[in-house]
């Protein structure tokens, strides 16, 4: 579990978290949405480690965040996956290459080990024949799902992705978050998205936080979503006319 | 960030196949060009030493003296280090700057892993075989100046070897190397500095790669008068 209390960061003159505060439990897949520039990356990257707010306090399963030294903070990151919006594949490593990365830099596995660890990840995302293959020369889904077969091989506690559908076809976009959603449940893992998706929104949404201007303008479920009057939110997730149709059926039927 | 390069290091099996595949890519990689352009700088040299030193009074050797001079105290190691400023830093920022806006360097910092470690020091360490590649630049453009003499008719071999023996100062070589040995650290760390700093897209990677080869060209070239004047001054 992640409780954030309270965060704020600024860069120079600009203050772009203003106070937030949550908590995001295990085995869930918690969603942050906002309009760009509403603080989402910076918030992501201040759950990772990368940023260090200047006010509150982020505590990771008891662990406060300020309060650890060098090495426990080494020790905490290696409890994270990320997977990033472009994927970030360390392009002069096959699949195989980049999977294996984490756990011969962090592990004393055996090189066996490691290729059985690699190989069940691997098929976990349903890569079968793509183990020798550069990251150039295999599709964005593909590299969306090795990028989570790397997030995933060391058993992180918790899992961080940016935008992990932009790019992607409707139908690979879907097969993505169903990918993201079964992890997190059978790992039990922390998972936390970045997303301007509106069907992983309603798909995968099991918590939802709306970000406006850096503070938290709406927290709920995707359920909650559907009948919120919150203007700011509605004006985000409905701005689709197709949408808005879906919403206001939806709110004639459970009347 | 020199600092941060020495700290918290990677495990020594995957940085000993870092600093070969470094290695390989850095100094072999560039061995080429290295002996094409010694080769033919050594030729220029004596040919204009031959056609400046017109009185008869002046023995023939002084050609083979002077091209040794001149290729062992500047030509090998300046020359050829700001020739690697070009080819060797534009690809190191252009790798670090990649994996910079490729989002790479922030993968490999999540993960824990200290990436200017991880990037940077394998250079570091595979430049330090970089005096292997300008002693071999040393000897080809010596053998390029021998060419033209003898071919050109400018000296006879004889004449062009004894000149190259004379008056050998074997510190002449140190000097050379010392000044190499720093020069590989400028090639390796400048345009590290240039790539793993860099803001932007694919446009300020080649931006960077210029900005680069601008400011290691520069400080080696102000690093070779202040260890000249300090060496032999």
């Amino acid at each position: 579990m992640i409780e954030v209390e309270n965060i704020h960061k600024s860069f120079g003159d600009t203050h772009v978290l203003k106070g937030i505060s949550t908590a995001f439990e295990d085995g869930k897949t918690n969603l942050v949405i906002g309009q760009s520039g509403s603080g989402k990356t910076v918030f992501l990257k201040c759950l990772l480690g990368l940023f260090e707010p200047e006010e509150g306090q982020i505590c990771y399963d008891g662990r406060f965040y300020s309060e650890l030294s060098n090495s426990e903070r080494r020790d905490l990151r290696q409890e994270m996956g990320m997977v990033f919006q472009g994927s970030a594949l360390f392009d002069s490593m096959t699949v195989e290459g980049n999977v294996m990365f984490p756990l011969g830099m962090f592990t004393k596995q055996s090189k066996a080990e490691m290729q059985e660890r690699v190989d069940f990840v691997l098929e976990r995302v349903n890569l079968i024949d793509a183990h020798k293959k550069f990251p150039s020369e295999i599709s964005g889904g593909m590299k969306k799902r090795v990028a989570i077969a790397r997030a995933i091989v060391m058993n992180p506690k918790y899992l961080f992705c940016d935008e992990p559908n932009s790019g992607l076809d409707p139908k690979t976009a879907i097969l993505i978050d169903n990918l993201i959603q079964e992890i997190t449940k059978e790992y039990n893992i922390t998972t936390i998205i970045n997303t301007h998706d509106m069907n992983s929104v309603m798909e995968i949404g099991e918590k939802i936080i709306f970000l406006k201007d850096g503070h938290k303008e709406w927290e709920g479920t995707n359920k909650e979503i559907f009948k919120t009057d919150n203007e700011a939110v509605t004006n985000f997730v409905y701005s689709s006319e197709l949408f808005k149709k879906v919403r206001q059926m939806y709110i004639e039927e459970r009347n | 960030m020199i600092w941060e390069v020495f700290k918290k290091p990677t495990k020594w099996p995957i940085m000993r196949s870092l600093i070969l595949k470094e290695i390989d890519e850095l100094i072999f990689g560039s061995l080429g060009i290295i002996i094409f352009i010694a080769f033919f700088i050594g030729g220029v040299v004596t040919i204009q030493t031959a056609l400046n030193l017109n009185s008869p009074f002046l023995p023939k050797s002084l050609i083979g003296f002077a091209t040794r001079q001149s290729v062992i105290l500047e030509f090998a190691p300046t020359f050829t280090s700001i020739i690697m400023a070009g080819k060797v830093g534009s690809y190191i920022t252009s790798s670090i700057g990649t994996m910079r806006v490729t989002e790479q360097i922030d993968a490999l910092e999540v993960m824990g892993v200290n990436s200017l470690n991880y990037l940077v020091f394998p250079k570091i360490i595979a430049m330090l075989m970089y005096p292997f590649a300008v002693a071999i630049a040393m000897y080809v453009g010596i053998l390029g100046g021998w060419v033209a003499a003898v071919f050109g008719g400018y000296a006879p071999s004889g004449e062009f070897i004894k000149g190259l023996q004379l008056d050998f100062d074997s510190f002449h070589v140190t000097y050379s190397f010392i000044k190499t040995l720093i020069f590989a650290f400028v090639i390796a760390t400048v345009p590290s500095y240039h790539g793993f700093y860099m803001k932007g897209g694919a446009l300020e990677v080649g931006k960077a790669s210029t900005t680069a080869f601008v400011w290691t060209s520069v400080v080696i070239i102000i690093l070779n008068y202040t260890l000249t004047q300090l060496m032999l001054g």
